[in-house]
């Protein structure tokens, strides 16, 4: 924990406000002020004890604290030193270092995750029992979203009308196996905007769920790198919140290695929508009478600011509503494996994005990370709530660009 | 029998906290170079919570101190180390709204942002916005009798409070209110600093939104001459909702910081806002432009939108986190001086920067000559700290010099208790001090604040970094 980064922040209070655990509890140690305290306190000498790491565990790295701050705290880095620090020094109860386990042998690994998917219909019947094994079991059963069918992506998709890019598609281990709509949708609005689209097989994790854990992402970030190198792509676009800003983060998980450096700091990665806008538009939008809600996945508005483009693509749709959530800063509770491993406040903070989503009265729910949608919809679901539809940007843009008209 | 078995009796162990580590988080406010880590921290959610808590510390003689979100800047909530520190932050429920009669009630812990956010919608608004209004508590506001940039107009906190519901430092629970007959009771306590006792209940008065509001940023080449024209602003009858200056050290942090775009060479920027009814607001505008191109301003920009509004503010509102990226460290300082005055005070602040090698940059309420100069200095440098130190005396001195005050907002708290003989006669102390002990007797409700200690000898308090809390 670097104590000039921990020096840069002058505890003005800025960041509480948008802290879900401040939000929830309204305790100091459970605040991104509170937690560099502890984190300086560590820096003195004072050990990392059960109560330390708790406050440390209970932060969802949402980053909403490094919008909030006046005087550019760099959180971000601090939280993601912090984590292997609590990893290295606090030991875990065994039932909680077994469930840690099996979470981080099978989330990243697409192929693994999709051995399990036939599985899920089973899962969620197991979920009261699971829940009474680990509640992080339990939280896993209730999330994972219903099968849908996987067809595999072509390795390339080309351009329609004149080619003005050639970009790359990460297609991620959670999008890949559940939403894998999302990626289809990407990939066809990509090439309605004129871009050649490489969709390298065998693509691995990001490193995402790693990096944001606390453990080891180099080699998935290395893997990653290679990939897209090897696929000879001007960018590599990612249309999952956190795949993208822990690829953005690439240059800094391979600090230590030079030659890795370089060749990260090469990789140009952006998310979906800040790349269209980027390019601009060329395709036709045909009108969709609808109302939708953007949902801010923390990833992409927090950590990457991308907050205006969403809303600037979602906005050019002739007949397309925009409407705000509020508290739209504060954070679903999803959080990568945050809903896994703290499943108590997860379940609170995603009922109250609920209840503000469905406060909106739209249609659609508009949200660009895995995560949230099925953080969301499992919430709505938990309170009865009629269920609302959750579409991806990508795919918003995908039935327009197409003129499907509506979107289901 | 202690305290602790007592506390611990009235709260859920999840709102007691004595962890030694978890206590430290809560050994500083806004202004962190005092500190003093708690004996015990509580988390009431009820006001009989709060009565019990003190109650407690009554029977024990233990002191106590109140804190909400924690962001004050004279360690106005600096805990006891032998002391029980009363947390409001759970408290924090709009109790009810009631427009017809243009008022809230609403508990300490409630920001002073969420009262305006829980009404805007319907056209109102709570009017005191001290730059930290997304967090500050309106318990704090009231225990500091908080201003803002808009409290030129409107007044500050005292002014938009009709009633409270105190915990005395006896533990009773007590109701005050403007309609009272008799003393002020309601006067006394906002900005009490927390010394007589606990509001656990505020009353406060809703406005309603203005028709129009407009911002004008006007440049000029020097500090003096802006001076100038707010002083003719005023002097013309006009009374805007703010006039905010800025000087070439502040523009220049702000710029680098967010690009807020303030014209470039100026030596000062005045942002005046205007609000009222439309025909009103366009021809004061018209009015104070031209006071300004009179004064010698060479550029004005009037905001044609809610967004261009919003970057005028901008640079105003990082103003102070910017000063903090171009020095390591800095001393906010906050005192007031007649508008009148202002050219005199500033050339004194520049002779003061002259003499000991220390820069200070300027931002400030213009319209009420409220200063907060910012002292920047490293604080690596051996000496530095100490220079600036004195420097930030010395401007006080020379508020009280020219008829002044040494706060207008920040409060005394633990910071300013020495100056307050510089200011008051020992006579004036006296009697502030027996209406305290008619309140509190035990002097067991925040002890330590406000009143001057004798000092310990060449004390010299290591100052870290300034805050950023104070941006309007």
């Amino acid at each position: 924990m670097d104590p000039e980064l921990i020096k840069d922040c002058v505890h003005c209070g800025f960041c509480l406000p948008t802290c879900p655990t401040y939000v929830l509890w309204g305790e100091e140690m459970d605040s991104p002020r509170g937690r560099i305290h502890l984190m300086a306190q560590h820096n003195e000498g004072v050990p990392m004890s059960p109560e330390m790491a708790g406050h440390f565990d209970a932060c969802l790295g949402c980053m909403a604290c490094v919008t909030a701050c006046p005087s550019g705290v760099q959180y971000d880095r601090l939280i993601e030193h912090t984590r292997p620090v609590v990893e290295r020094e606090h030991t875990r109860e065994p039932r909680d270092r077994a469930v840690r386990a099996l979470v981080f042998a099978l989330f990243p690994y697409p192929r693994r995750l999709r051995l399990v998917k036939p599985f899920t219909r089973l899962n969620r019947r197991l979920a009261p029992f699971l829940e009474r094994v680990h509640p992080t079991l339990g939280a896993l059963a209730e999330l994972t979203p219903p099968r849908s069918r996987t067809r595999p992506l072509p390795a390339l998709v080309r351009a329609r009308g004149r080619r003005r890019a050639r970009v790359g598609l990460l297609t991620g281990c959670v999008q890949g196996a559940f939403f894998p709509d999302v990626n289809r949708a990407t990939a066809r609005v990509l090439a309605l905007e004129g871009c050649d689209v490489v969709i390298p097989r065998g693509q691995g994790c990001c490193g995402a769920l790693s990096l944001h854990s606390g453990y080891d992402a180099r080699t998935f970030a290395k893997k990653t790198i290679a990939t897209f190198e090897k696929a000879g792509v001007d960018t590599v676009v990612v249309n999952a919140a956190g795949c993208g800003s822990s690829m953005k983060d690439y240059a800094d998980v391979l600090a230590d290695d030079p030659d890795w450096r370089l060749r990260a700091s090469r990789l140009k990665v952006r998310d979906l929508a800040e790349y269209l806008v980027e390019l601009g538009p060329v395709a036709e939008r045909h009108p969709l009478p609808l109302t939708v809600a953007y949902h801010d996945a923390c990833h992409l508005a927090h950590a990457q600011g991308v907050r205006a483009q969403p809303r600037e693509l979602l906005g050019e749709i002739p007949d397309l509503k925009v409407r705000e959530i509020s508290e739209s800063a504060i954070c679903c509770g999803s959080a990568g494996t945050y809903n896994l491993f703290q499943p108590a406040p997860a379940r609170e903070l995603g009922e109250r994005k609920a209840v503000r989503v469905e406060e909106t009265g739209a249609d659609l729910l508009v949200s660009a990370n895995p995560g949230c949608t099925m953080q969301i919809t499992t919430a709505m679901r938990r309170l009865g709530r009629p269920p609302i539809p959750v579409a991806h940007t990508a795919q918003v843009l995908d039935a327009s660009l197409r003129g499907l008209g509506t979107v289901r | 029998m202690t305290v602790f078995d007592r506390l611990e009796a009235i709260f859920p162990p999840d709102r007691v906290i004595t962890d030694p580590v978890r206590l430290r988080t809560y050994e500083c406010d806004g202004l962190t170079y005092h500190r003093a880590t708690p004996m015990v921290v509580v988390l009431p959610e009820t006001a009989a919570e709060v009565a019990a808590v003190v109650k407690a510390c009554a029977e024990f003689g233990v002191p106590f101190v109140a804190r909400g979100s924690g962001t004050g800047l004279s360690g106005g909530a600096l805990p006891r180390s032998d002391g029980v520190l009363i947390v409001t932050s759970r408290m924090r429920r709009i109790l009810s709204v009631d427009l017809d009669r243009r008022q809230a009630v609403v508990e300490p812990g409630v920001t002073n942002l969420a009262i305006t956010e829980a009404v805007r919608d319907q056209g109102y608004y709570y009017a005191p916005d001290p730059s930290s209004q997304q967090i500050c508590s309106i318990g704090g506001n009231v225990a500091e009798n908080s201003g803002g940039a808009h409290c030129l107009k409107y007044g500050f906190t005292v002014n938009h409070v009709q009633a409270l519901e105190i915990v005395t430092p006896d533990g009773e629970i007590v109701e005050i209110s403007e309609d009272d007959f008799g003393y002020d009771l309601l006067g006394a306590f906002v900005g009490s600093e927390g010394t007589l006792g606990i509001a656990t209940k505020i009353t406060v008065r809703l406005m309603r939104a203005p028709e129009a509001v407009t911002t004008l940023l006007a440049a000029f080449e020097t500090i003096e001459a802006g001076g100038q024209a707010v002083s003719s602003i005023v002097g013309a009858g006009i009374l805007p909702a703010a006039i905010e200056m800025m000087d070439a050290l502040a523009i220049e942090a702000a710029e680098a910081a967010v690009s807020c775009g303030y014209p470039a060479d100026a030596g000062a920027v005045l942002i005046v806002e205007l609000d009222g009814p439309t025909p009103d607001v366009e021809s004061q505008l018209a009015e104070v432009i031209a006071i300004c191109v009179a004064t010698g301003s060479f550029e004005q920009r009037v905001a044609a939108s809610a967004e261009e509004r919003a970057k005028i503010w901008k640079g105003r509102k990082s103003a102070f986190a910017a000063v903090g990226r171009i020095s390591p460290a800095y001393i906010v300082q906050d005192g007031v001086v007649p508008r009148t005055c202002l050219g005199e005070v500033l050339a004194g602040i520049d002779a003061l920067q002259t003499e000991f090698g220390i820069r200070v940059a300027n931002v400030f309420h213009a319209g009420d000559g409220n200063l907060h100069p910012l002292v920047l200095f490293d604080d690596t440098a051996p000496g530095e700290g100490e220079r600036a130190e004195v420097v930030s005396g010395r401007i006080l001195d020379l508020c009280i010099l020219h008829g002044g005050s040494i706060t207008g907002e920040h409060g005394v708290g633990v910071d300013k208790a020495r100056y307050m003989p510089r200011m008051f006669t020992d006579a004036d102390l006296d009697t502030m001090q027996r209406v305290r002990c008619a309140f509190d007797p035990g002097g067991r409700s925040n002890p330590g604040k406000v009143f001057p200690t004798p000092r310990l000898c060449g004390e010299v308090p290591r100052v870290r970094k300034g805050s950023p809390g104070e941006i309007f």
